[in-house]
């Protein structure tokens, strides 16, 4: 072998390690979490930290649900996050069937009126949406995580873009078979554009279900908590029980991470689309 | 509805001396601004968040284009690569934070052990005044490096390859073409990503409640905790709208900066 072949070789062989070795170190926390959580406390409290569990037990489980009711915090995770994607599927394939279809006075300037929503921080309007919940007397309940996410400007403007690449042919021809306009989104429009749909919904359903703010703010009682909530007042109420706090932790992220393995590429598209931060 | 209303009531609240619980409000003027800037805590919250800025953008978006850079290479198990560096992005902030917390355990966190093998000895990061902020940004880092890993990446193969081979053809070598081709023809995406990352880093928020709670000594308090704090537990609607405010401003000069320059820039013209 000559020196160029082997130089490159190694290159190679040191940037394929490199780049597996700090993927690991990115993954190791969630390891370490979800081994943590099989731990029994004397395998947990030891210097040096030891990785593999010498007996796997499912305690720390058992016990973070007696302590805390974290199936009632699933549910109304689930729930709201739910209503919250099916709703703005709803409100934003209109509102972008409009944007992309219809011809209305002013229609252009709404959209960008729309659009310039979209950099708009929640935590800005955070204090005047809580006063008017308050005022509807609907903190504390569902309506108060479900209603202000129903609509969305970064939904319909991914929904119109998508729309506007349909062509128009089909629709004409569904017209004229006699569909009114509502038909046309309902059997021409939506069904062709899954792939945004998927998107929009996943990305939704994760962005709902992992939100922390909102909820912290609007929630007081413990029913209707959300597992991220549970979960943040759970690390309070036990500091330093770390098994029980990973098999929480590992509870919380679960539903997230599967969803996340098997539609990835919907994951990236949606972050590519908008560019959004946690 | 919910962003349109409240952004002008936001702004009538915050010229206004208003308790959540009394029903009227009083006008107060600029009173509330100016007590913001008299606030000793208020400048402390500011620059918190801009070392957490500083912190996190510059050193996030180096090491997202490299590994994006790389991952636009010919690698084995690109998709297991890419997943992995991606996972942390979905997960929910507050348990990353927890988890994170049993990291930077003091006396069995993986991370104490991890710095023992180099000799360095054993720091309680989230309870050392200075250690803190340190522990928030490599916790940032982490969290957000994906999503600019796969913007970075969308805008690599957005560079035509035929630029890549005239270079070559032309005798550049590996480092040239990178800095006279990639990094130029990348920089509307290294821009956009920039003012991204600031805007979310001002943003900061639920890694802070959960691993820090904004101590120890209010050295990693920062503005949108500040915020909470002041609207939430001591229910000063007024003042804390103006910190809504300052924070609306910041992040509007930045988009309007990012739409200019977005506009302002073709860089695809041969």
């Amino acid at each position: 072998m000559n020196p160029r072949k082997l130089s490159i070789l190694l290159g190679t062989v040191l940037l394929h390690g490199v780049l597996y070795g700090a993927a690991f170190l990115t993954v190791a926390p969630f390891l370490w979490m979800a081994l943590t959580s099989f731990k029994e406390l004397s395998e947990i409290l030891v210097y040096p930290p030891k990785w593999i569990p010498g007996k796997f037990i499912t305690d720390n489980f058992v016990s973070a649900f007696q302590s805390a009711p974290f199936g009632r915090y699933y549910f109304n995770s689930i729930f709201v996050a739910a209503t919250v994607t099916v709703g703005q599927i709803i409100t934003c394939s209109m509102a972008a069937f409009a944007f992309a279809r219809l011809r209305f006075r002013g229609r252009d300037v709404l959209f960008y009126l729309f659009l310039g929503t979209m950099m708009i921080p929640g935590q800005v309007v955070m204090i005047p949406s809580f006063m008017v919940l308050h005022w509807l007397g609907w903190i504390d309940t569902y309506a108060a995580l479900i209603v202000p996410g129903l609509a969305s400007a970064f939904g319909t403007f991914l929904l119109r873009q998508f729309f506007l690449t349909i062509p128009r042919d089909l629709e004409d021809a569904a017209r004229i078979d006699g569909c009114n306009r509502f038909g046309v989104l309902w059997r021409i429009i939506l069904p062709l554009s899954k792939p945004a749909l998927a998107t929009l919904a996943i990305f939704t359903f994760m962005g709902v279900f992992n939100d922390f703010l909102w909820a912290l703010v609007v929630v007081s009682s413990d029913e209707m908590r959300t597992v991220q909530l549970g979960l943040a007042i759970f690390r309070d109420r036990y500091q330093t029980d770390w098994g029980q706090l990973m098999a929480a932790s590992v509870t919380a992220t679960l539903p997230i991470l599967m969803v996340f393995f098997f539609a990835q590429k919907y994951f990236i598209k949606g972050i590519t689309l908008s560019g959004l931060k946690d | 509805m919910f962003v349109i209303f409240p952004l002008f009531f936001s702004f009538y609240l915050s010229f206004h001396k208003w308790n959540m619980f009394s029903s009227e409000s009083v006008f107060v003027g600029f009173e509330n601004y100016g007590s913001l800037i008299r606030s000793s805590e208020f400048w402390m919250v500011l620059k918190n968040t801009l070392i957490y800025t500083l912190g996190t953008v510059p050193l996030n978006m180096a090491l997202a284009l490299l590994v994006a850079y790389f991952l636009n290479k010919k690698i084995a198990g690109k998709r297991i690569l890419r997943t992995a560096f991606f996972t942390p992005v979905i997960m929910s902030s507050v348990a990353a934070a927890v988890i994170w917390r049993w990291v930077y355990e003091p006396n069995f966190g993986l991370l104490n052990y991890l710095l023992s093998w180099f000799g360095i000895p054993a720091i309680n990061w989230l309870n050392d005044p200075t250690a803190a902020m340190f522990a928030l940004i490599m916790m940032g880092v982490w969290k957000t490096l994906g999503v600019n890993m796969v913007l970075f990446s969308a805008g690599l193969q957005g560079i035509p390859e035929h630029y890549y081979e005239a270079a070559e053809i032309d005798g550049a070598g590996k480092w040239q073409r990178f800095w006279s081709i990639t990094l130029p023809l990348l920089s509307p995406t290294t821009f956009f990503i920039l003012v991204m990352s600031v805007i979310g880093s001002f943003q900061v928020f639920d890694t802070v409640y959960v691993l820090t709670s904004g101590g120890p000594l209010g050295t990693t308090k920062v503005l949108v905790f500040y915020l909470y704090e002041h609207a939430f537990k001591f229910f000063e609607m007024g003042y804390a709208s103006a910190v809504a405010y300052l924070l609306f401003a910041i992040i509007f000069v930045l988009t309007m900066l990012q739409t200019k320059y977005f506009k302002g820039s073709v860089h695809y013209t041969m």
